[in-house]
């Protein structure tokens, strides 16, 4: 299973859920797979998806999934102790792990070598992570959400990429759809 | 007023509940009575383009937010506050010690001092600096300014603002 397969089999589960995506493929997939306002694109900035998600989640109430990638979490590893040490019942990370950097050409990472990401997780002190297979990463993401436990998936996937247009939604609207998403979601 | 008082009172007189930092000696007191303040969402952060990333998060979820950092950060965070913060327009304020001014006795700060002006006007960010105790005064006003036109801004606090720390 690569990338794009696991997003359409989440799709369902995250339909419903505040998520913030990766920038590149992922993002491109998510929004040509299920485009929803309550999806936040990252048009750039490479790293910052458990970022954006971990503040999107202290803010308010609601549960907030952010999709990271393997490469994303190797360039912005500092997000993991300050995950694991301002712990939000309501947010989830999920790390499609695919040992590659897929949007700039499958390049391997060296999480797809020596590196365990759910081993570093946990050594940086996050008390709820899980490793799963591709194939069962709806599954574990459902029973994530209904924990109300703040967990780390570490979905372990193939690398590859499909044909994806590009995004061409403006960010100011991808910003404003979704904060009036978040902002009815915490009013009813 | 120390002016660390006056920080804590303009931050909390805008509503900025979440505020993210990267610690520099000359804003240790800031960033205490931040920490010791009950209505603030403090979250130290690893890196400022980290915190930047909690601050973007904080604000989508209806909080005012605002990072504390010091001037290297600049360099670290050039691509964040271009493709994130500024691309999808989303206000933040950056309190920022300015290392690297007279009274500085670190030579490798003089190499970053020199150039964050010349940054902060490349990336077309306001730009404010703290040099007299009085300047705080412009603070409370920076702030409404900062959220009325959503971008980053820049208010840079020096050695001499903060009486040699
Ligand atoms: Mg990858």
């Amino acid at each position: 299973m690569i990338r794009s397969e696991v997003l359409r089999d989440i799709a369902p589960v995250i339909s419903d859920q505040l998520v913030v995506c990766n920038i590149g493929l992922p993002s491109q997939e998510l929004h040509m797979i299920d485009d929803q306002p309550s999806n936040f694109y990252m048009l750039g900035t490479m790293g910052l998806s458990s970022s954006i998600g971990l503040g999107l989640a202290m803010a308010q109430g609601q549960k907030v999934i952010s999709i990271d990638g393997d490469g994303s979490v190797l360039t912005n590893f500092g997000t993991l102790p300050t995950i694991a040490n301002n712990a939000a019942d309501n947010f989830i990370l999920l790390i499609i792990d695919n040992g590659s950097y897929g949007s700039t050409g499958d390049q391997p990472t060296y999480a797809g070598k020596k590196t365990s990401l759910t081993e570093v997780a946990k050594a940086c002190g996050c008390e709820t992570v899980i490793e799963c297979a591709a194939e069962d990463t709806a599954e574990t993401l459902r029973a994530a959400l209904a924990s109300d436990k703040m967990t780390i998936i570490v979905s372990k996937c193939e690398s590859g990429n499909i044909k994806v247009p590009v995004i061409q939604m403006d960010p100011v609207v991808i910003r404003d759809r979704f904060m009036k998403e978040v902002e009815r979601r915490n009013a009813s | 007023m120390a002016v660390e008082d006056q920080i804590l009172d303009g931050l909390l007189a805008n509503n900025i509940e979440f505020v993210t930092t990267v610690p520099c000696k000359q804003l240790a007191g800031v960033i205490d009575k931040v920490e010791n303040c009950p209505d603030i969402h403090h979250v130290p952060a690893n890196k400022e383009d980290e915190g930047m990333g909690l601050c973007a998060g904080a604000f989508m979820g209806g909080k005012r937010p605002a990072i504390i950092m010091q001037n290297t950060a600049i360099g670290v965070t050039i691509n964040t506050l271009v493709t994130l913060t500024q691309f999808y327009r989303m206000p933040l304020p950056m309190l920022i010690s300015y290392r690297g001014e007279l009274g500085e006795p670190v030579a490798c700060q003089v190499e970053m001092a020199v150039h964050t002006k010349a940054l902060l006007a490349q990336l077309h960010i306001p730009t404010y600096h703290f040099h007299h105790e009085d300047d705080v005064r412009e603070f409370d006003a920076i702030l409404k300014h900062t959220f009325m036109c959503n971008k980053p801004v820049a208010i840079l606090t020096d050695a001499a603002f903060w009486k040699g720390y």
